[in-house]
C-alpha cells in the first residue's frame, strides 16, 4: 500500500470487524477478494439495521432543517430582492465545501456526534432548495398574479394561495435533489463521529472485502431511490392541476 | 465550549500547515509543513483535473449530441438522477477493494462521480436554447455541427457551467478520501490521525475546503468570462 494514512485509517473506525469476520469457519474465507458473497451477507445482514436507520435520522432532521431554513431565505429573499446575491453566494460556498472537511472543521467546536453531522448535512441543502424555491417563485406567470390581485388578494394571500402552489413542482424538485445528495453524503457522517453505514465501509479490514462495501452502498442506493419516489409521488397527488393538463 | 481549546486547535492547525511537527509514529521525523502541504495539495489537485477531464471529454459531447437531437431525455436526466444517489465512499472504497489502487482506478472511479451534473446540465442546456434560433441558424445555411457550435453550445453555458462546478466539487471533494485508494492527496492527513495527529486532521480540513472553495471561485470567474455579453445583460 502506498500510503500511510491508509492503514491508519483501518483500526481508527471500527474494531474487531476483521477478526470477527474471520473467526471460526467462515464462508468465503478462501476468497475475501471475491466481489460478492452470499453466504456472508446472509448471515450478518443483521449489522446493517442500526447504521441504516443512524443515516437515515440524520437525512430526515439534516433536510427537514435545511428545508426550513432555505424555505424561509427564499421568502425573504423574493421580498427583498437586494438580498437575492449574498444569499445564492453564501449558500454556494456552504455547498462548495466539502462535507468530510465540514465535518472536521465543526468537531472542535460542537464535539463528536450528530450535531455536527446534522449542521454540515443541513448546510449542505440549503443552496439546492433555496435556489429551487426562489426559480418557483419566479416561474410563476404575471397573469396569474394579476388575476389573484384583481380578486382582491392581499400579497401575503398571494403568496401562499397562488405563488407557492404554482411553485410546488419546482420546490419538491429542489427536495428530492437535495434528499437524495444527502442520503448519499450522510454515509461520511462516520468522519463526525455520527455513526450511519459509512462505519460498515471504514471499518477494519473491509477495504479488502468488497461484499460489506456494496451491501452498505447498495442500502445508500436503495433509501435514495425510495425517498426519491416517495417525493416524486407527493408531488403527483400535491399538482393535481398538472395532471388535468396532460391528460 | 470556550474560546481558548477552541483557538488552540486551530492555531496548533496552521502551525501544522506551515512547520513540521515531531510525530509519535515516525520516530522523530518531522510530518506537515509547507513542503508536505503542497506537494499533497498538488496531487489532489492533479487527480481533480484529471478526472474532470475524463468526464467532460465523455460527458459533454453526449450532453451536446442529444440535447441537439432532443433525444435521450429519460439517459440524460436518468444519469443525473441516479449518479447523485452514488455513496462516494463506497464507490472509492469498491474500486479499491474489487479493481485495485492506484491513481488510473482513482481517476476512472471520480469521473464517474463527474459525469452525471455535465450531461444533465448540458442536455437540459440544450434543449433550453430558443428553438427559434436554432431555425433562424438552420435558414442561414449552419450546418448542424455549426448550429451546435455557434449558437446552442454559446447559449447554454451558464447551464453547462453549473455542470462542471457541481462535478468539480463533488470530485475535489472526493478526492479526500483518495488514499483509501492509495493516493495521497491532502485526506493523507484526515485520514491518518495515527501518523499526523489531531492537528493534521484539523490542517487536513482547513485545506481541503480552502482549496474547494478555491476551484469553485475559479471556476464561477471563467463562467463570467466565456458567458456572451448579450446572455449578461440578461436579468438572471
Amino acid at each position: 500500500m502506498a500510503s500511510p494514512a491508509l492503514l491508519a485509517a483501518v483500526g481508527q473506525v471500527g474494531e474487531g470487524f476483521f477478526h470477527e469476520r474471520n473467526a471460526g469457519n467462515r464462508p468465503c474465507q478462501a476468497k475475501p477478494s471475491h466481489l460478492f458473497c452470499w453466504d456472508w451477507a446472509r448471515e450478518n445482514i443483521d449489522r446493517y439495521g442500526t447504521p441504516a436507520l443512524q443515516q437515515l435520522e440524520l437525512v430526515l432532521i439534516s433536510v427537514v432543517l435545511g428545508f426550513a431554513v432555505a424555505f424561509a431565505l427564499a421568502l425573504l429573499a423574493h421580498r427583498r430582492k437586494l438580498l437575492r446575491p449574498p444569499l445564492l453566494a453564501g449558500t454556494g460556498i456552504l455547498y462548495a465545501i466539502p462535507s468530510i472537511a465540514f465535518f472536521l472543521l465543526l468537531l472542535p467546536i460542537t464535539g463528536r456526534g450528530r450535531t455536527t453531522a446534522i449542521i454540515a448535512l443541513s448546510a449542505y441543502t440549503l443552496q439546492i432548495i433555496y435556489r429551487n424555491v426562489t426559480v418557483g417563485l419566479d416561474n410563476v406567470p404575471e397573469s396569474a398574479k394579476d388575476s389573484a390581485r384583481g380578486m382582491g388578494m392581499t400579497n401575503r394571500q398571494i403568496l401562499w394561495r397562488v405563488e407557492l402552489p404554482l411553485a410546488t413542482p419546482e420546490i419538491i424538485g429542489g427536495l428530492r435533489i437535495a434528499t437524495v445528495s444527502t442520503i448519499a453524503i450522510a454515509t461520511l457522517a462516520v468522519f463526525a463521529g455520527a455513526g450511519g453505514l459509512g462505519t460498515q465501509i471504514l471499518a477494519e479490514g473491509n477495504l479488502h472485502f468488497p461484499t460489506t462495501i456494496v451491501i452498505a452502498g447498495g442500502i445508500v442506493i436503495a433509501m435514495a431511490f425510495f425517498f426519491d419516489a416517495i417525493l416524486l409521488t407527493i408531488q403527483y397527488f400535491a399538482t393535481p392541476w398538472r395532471r388535468a393538463r396532460a391528460s | 465550549m470556550s474560546a481558548a481549546p477552541l483557538l488552540a486547535s486551530f492555531g496548533g492547525a496552521f502551525e501544522f500547515i506551515f512547520t513540521p511537527q515531531a510525530s509519535n509514529v515516525t520516530g522523530g521525523k518531522g510530518v506537515g509543513g509547507i513542503d508536505q502541504v503542497i506537494e499533497l495539495t498538488l496531487t489532489q489537485l492533479e487527480v481533480t483535473v484529471l478526472a474532470l477531464a475524463l468526464a467532460l471529454v465523455l460527458a459533454l459531447p453526449a450532453g451536446l449530441y442529444f440535447g441537439h437531437r432532443g433525444a435521450g431525455e429519460l439517459v440524460a436526466l436518468g444519469v443525473g438522477n441516479a449518479g447523485r444517489a452514488v455513496p462516494e465512499l463506497a464507490l472509492i472504497a469498491l474500486m479499491a477493494a474489487a479493481i485495485g489502487v492506484g491513481l488510473l482506478n482513482l481517476t476512472v472511479a471520480l469521473a464517474i462521480l463527474g459525469i452525471p451534473p455535465i450531461l444533465t446540465n448540458t442536455f437540459v442546456g440544450i434543449r433550453q436554447v430558443d428553438p427559434a434560433s436554432v431555425e433562424a441558424a438552420r435558414g442561414i445555411g449552419m450546418t448542424e455541427f455549426e448550429i451546435v457550435r455557434k449558437v446552442e453550445a454559446p447559449m447554454a453555458i451558464p447551464s453547462i457551467f453549473t455542470g462542471i462546478r457541481t462535478a468539480t466539487i463533488n470530485i475535489v471533494a472526493t478526492a479526500t478520501i483518495a488514499p483509501l485508494a492509495g493516493v495521497a492527496t491532502l485526506g493523507e492527513f484526515i485520514l491518518g490521525e495515527n501518523v499526523y495527529g489531531p492537528d493534521g486532521v484539523l490542517a487536513g480540513a482547513i485545506l481541503v475546503a480552502l482549496l474547494a472553495l478555491a476551484l469553485e471561485f475559479s471556476l464561477a470567474g471563467l463562467q463570467r468570462l466565456l458567458t456572451s455579453k448579450g446572455l449578461r445583460l440578461r436579468p438572471a
